[in-house]
């Protein structure tokens, strides 16, 4: 996701008014806009989560134990969105916790794409018998359901928010390594590759340099969304207690620890989900959006 | 047609032996000695350690064990739970129903309300209701449903105490299990109370596990709409003066619906998945919360089995689907 406006402005130098384009069809998308204008804040909150937050997310207020949201009876604008359990202000741990969806949805992307944007290279250049193994060894990761292969690689790595990062990566890689060698299979018959071949490129620039950037934009949507997959897995992770650990402010193990409490404080519950729920929702805007401006099939140009 | 069968099949095999592969596996690249994980703090004594060591064949060599597994899964033998010592195979297939169960009420729940949702959107595209309904889907689409789960459990449980929190029927309540599944075996049993109390169990987990593929229906089936509806032969139907519930309802639907099909059959996935975490949340007595439960007792031959036998499901059920889009559609099978 975050790679986009990188490799985007990488384009422009070759080719201006690419950047331009594409934001003139992003920005017909109202929804996707919107999405971006979230996504921006989250960023935001993530990169400055110490400068946001009131007070340290883990530290105890003991004397305001499940204080209820200010507008609340009973609750203190001391701590705008109430306190948890253990009297922690929930505020600065929601603000805290983007930091680690951010930091999850960054770092399974970066794996899980540059993985399978390489194996699906190769695949795609493959001789036809290494092709077929590696698209074996994709359909037997795929044969299982995501979170069930993220958990008990979790469980075999130990838990941790570490584990759980490499184990959602390691799920989602076979997307990347499906959608790279497709597109590499129907890019590699056209005149401007053979071409390229003529005049004596070799595999590595023909694979990276005159291939790849033609079949980038499926994987920017991709990219886009297993990002937000990344951060429903790592908070489905952190909610079975395989994820991050406590006192970790990561939002599905607030979730979790928050448990028991539900019918007695609605805030504790509520808002790391909700927190969970608008930060996904955007980048799936985003992502429909992205789709939309990328895909030559929808242009009416 | 028998050749693309054979095709698939074949494909089918090698997944399946690196699926067993893959389990075979798990025990092996635990950090430290099964054994020893096995017999837990209590410890044991060396006599014992050699005698477990045979009887779990980690004195051969790694390939006769690998072959040894392989023969095994072939006849149903996955191994003995740690905790409860019954076999993993009677284990999986005494709890499955439950979980086949909910699932099928949530894909019943999902093709019910998504289907229509998709098909009004598509047919007034780009207004108001199209918005609404996308909008929604897209939220249904991004729902973390733990979090889903114990809002619905707040308000329903919790302020209007309309339904329970957990479990499958009211322990009040004792009839033979024939089937397996506790809609039919209540009902069966006459008691009208018992049949309530098992509908008033399964309804929030239903909505629960169905929100992820009621959204992806819906959005399917918009899109495979729209693509329909641009075609040539709706625009004859539209000149001939068909009305618009005939073209949209038989003619535009009926082709619509082949890869809305499709989805509705890979999703099985995706139920299993959404599956851990809805058991877990309502208790409820399926194979996802025995997965779960099993990781953190460390009943290491359970969560193997386990992971193998629903693999192999979803593959059965891809391939299944895949042959089927194959008698539906010729063009497939040409490829």
């Amino acid at each position: 996701m975050t790679q986009t406006p990188a490799s985007e402005i990488a384009e422009t130098e070759e080719r201006p008014g690419r950047l331009k384009e594409f934001w003139f069809y992003f920005r017909e998308n109202r929804g996707a806009v919107f999405g971006l204008y979230i996504f921006v804040v989250f960023a935001f909150c993530a990169a400055f989560a110490p400068l946001l937050s009131l007070y340290d997310p883990t530290e105890q207020f003991r004397q305001f134990t499940l204080l209820p949201p200010a507008w609340q009876e009973g609750g203190d604008w001391q701590f705008p969105l109430g306190t948890d359990p253990l009297g922690r202000d929930m505020l600065s741990r929601l603000v805290e916790g983007s930091r680690y969806s951010f930091f999850v949805g960054i770092v399974v992307v970066t794996i899980a794409a540059s993985g399978g944007i390489l194996v699906g290279l190769i695949a795609g250049f493959a001789p036809k018998w290494l092709d077929s193994i590696i698209m074996r060894i994709m359909d037997i990761i795929l044969a299982f359901p995501s979170l069930l292969l993220a958990l008990v690689l979790v469980a075999i790595l130990g838990p941790s928010l570490t584990n759980a990062m490499i184990a959602i990566a390691i799920v989602l890689q076979p997307h990347y390594v499906r959608l790279t060698r497709a597109s590499v299979m129907s890019e590699r018959q056209k005149d401007y590759v053979t071409s390229a071949r003529v005049v004596g490129a070799g595999l590595g620039r023909l694979m990276f340099v005159t291939v790849l950037p033609n079949c980038l934009a499926p994987i920017i949507v991709q990219a886009a969304l297993s990002f937000s997959t990344a951060i429903l897995d790592a908070a489905a992770l952190g909610f079975l207690g395989m994820g991050a650990q406590p006192p970790t402010p990561e939002w599905g193990t607030m979730l979790a620890e928050a448990r028991e409490f539900i019918l007695r404080a609605w805030w504790v519950v509520t808002f790391p989900g909700l927190a969970i729920l608008v930060t996904v929702l955007a980048i799936n805007l985003m992502g429909d959006g992205l789709r939309d401006a990328l895909d030559p099939k929808l242009k009416r140009s | 047609m028998l050749k693309y069968f054979g095709s698939r099949l074949l494909t089918f095999l090698p997944t399946f032996i690196g699926v067993t592969l893959i389990s075979f596996a798990f025990i092996r690249v635990l950090p430290g000695d099964p054994i020893i994980v096995m017999a837990g703090e209590r410890g044991l004594t060396e006599a014992r350690y050699a005698e477990l060591m045979t009887q779990f064949g980690f004195d051969q060599p790694i390939y006769v064990q690998y072959w040894d597994y392989f023969i095994g899964v072939l006849q149903g033998d996955l191994g003995q739970s740690f905790v409860t010592k019954k076999p993993v195979w009677d284990e999986f297939f005494s709890l499955f129903p439950a979980t086949l169960e909910l699932s099928i009420c949530a894909m019943i729940f999902a093709v019910l309300l998504g289907l229509p949702a998709g098909i009004i959107a598509a047919v007034n595209r780009g207004k108001f209701l199209d918005r609404a309904l996308m909008s929604t889907a897209l939220v249904g689409y991004s729902m973390p449903i733990f979090w889903w789960a114990l809002l619905l459990i707040i308000v329903f449980s919790g302020n209007l105490n309309w339904t329970p929190v957990s479990g499958r029927i009211d322990l009040i309540y004792y009839f033979p299990s024939a089937s397996g599944f506790i809609l039919i075996d209540s009902l069966a049993s006459g008691q009208k109370g018992a049949f309530l109390s098992a509908v008033r169990h399964l309804i929030l987990p239903t909505l629960v596990l169905g929100t992820i593929p009621l959204a992806v229906i819906a959005r399917q089936t918009r899109s495979a709409m729209l693509e329909v509806l641009g075609e040539d032969y709706i625009r004859t139907a539209r000149a001939k003066g068909l009305t618009p519930a005939r073209i949209n309802g038989i003619h535009a639907l009926r082709n619509a619906l082949i890869p809305v099909i499709t989805v509705i059959g890979l999703s099985v996935g995706t139920l299993l998945a959404g599956a851990i975490l809805t058991e877990t949340i309502f208790s409820w007595p399926g194979i996802g919360k025995w997965m779960v439960d099993s990781i953190f007792r460390r009943d290491y031959p359970v969560v193997q089995g386990g992971l193998l036998l629903i693999a192999v499901m979803v593959m059965v059920v891809n391939l299944t689907v895949d042959v089927l889009y194959g008698v539906i559609n010729p063009k497939i099978r040409k490829r």
